[in-house]
């Protein structure tokens, strides 16, 4: 497919764009069906909705961590460095931080309806603060290197033939789908486990 | 000892910038495109192996 290839630093690795950002959108996405299934959690007490919500956040993370990785190599070999001070690339690393504590949190607690219960509060009040961080803060900051954060564009205004546009829809897509497929993949295997233990 | 230490990192730093620099960055996409696929492989080698072990135990019952 055709790209630009002469975008200031960037050169020819306008190219991630169908990787880097999908693995963020999936993320909110996973985690956006983890929040959801926190809520009937928490109106239904069924087991079930508890691993949905468990397993989703799970493979969010996997997802998160592949986001970041990406980003970090990729600002490397632009930027010049790993990481840098940015609102974008600090509320994004905050965010896995506080999914990890849900992670910490769970494992802490051996009782089921307690876990079930305690995770699910914590959910309901992590997704709202991790979309702040990760997407009000760095579009309110001031300055900023990544894109659409800060005074910075979003690539939209680079892709001026639309032809970029057309392959990350479609990459966007079949990320989401990809993510979702293992996230309910990882939710069977919890379900069948815990079946399992209550015979 | 120390200095040529150093002088070896600086050299595979320049010699790894140089290759990713290389061809308009296009080897910075082929990387990201290794640490997806890594990270993807190693996490679903994960969950086949849990669901071997599931398999295991419910041959045993």
């Amino acid at each position: 497919m055709p790209a630009p290839d002469d975008i200031g630093i960037l050169a020819k690795t306008i190219r991630n764009l169908h990787f880097h950002v999908p693995m963020w959108f999936t993320m909110i996405l996973l985690l956006l069906v983890s929040y959801v299934y926190g809520i009937r959690y928490l109106n239904t007490g069924n087991p079930m909705h508890d691993s949905m919500s468990s397993s989703f956040v799970k493979v969010a993370m996997l997802f998160g961590l592949m986001g970041l990785a990406t980003g970090s190599f990729w600002a490397r070999f632009t930027w010049g460095t790993w990481w840098i001070e940015d609102a974008k690339l600090n509320g994004a690393a905050i965010g896995m931080l506080i999914y990890t504590a849900y992670y910490i949190l769970r494992n802490s607690i051996d009782d089921e309806v307690k876990r079930g219960k305690f995770s699910s509060v914590y959910n309901l009040f992590a997704f709202p603060i991790y979309i702040v961080l990760i997407i009000v803060i760095p579009r309110m900051a001031e300055t900023s290197l990544h894109p659409a954060s800060g005074d910075t564009v979003g690539f939209s205004t680079l892709d001026l033939d639309n032809n970029l546009r057309k392959v990350f829809y479609l990459a966007t897509i079949g990320w989401i789908l990809l993510g979702v497929w293992i996230a309910t993949l990882k939710h069977r295997l919890t379900e069948i486990k815990r079946i399992d233990e209550e015979i | 000892m120390l200095l040529t230490l150093i002088g070896f990192s600086a050299m595979a730093q320049t010699s790894m910038d140089d290759f990713f620099y290389q061809s308009g960055k296009i080897y910075v996409v082929v990387a990201i495109l290794v640490i997806i696929f890594c990270l993807l492989a190693f996490y679903l080698v994960r969950l086949d192996k849990k669901i071997t072990k599931l398999e295991k135990e419910q041959d045993e019952a």
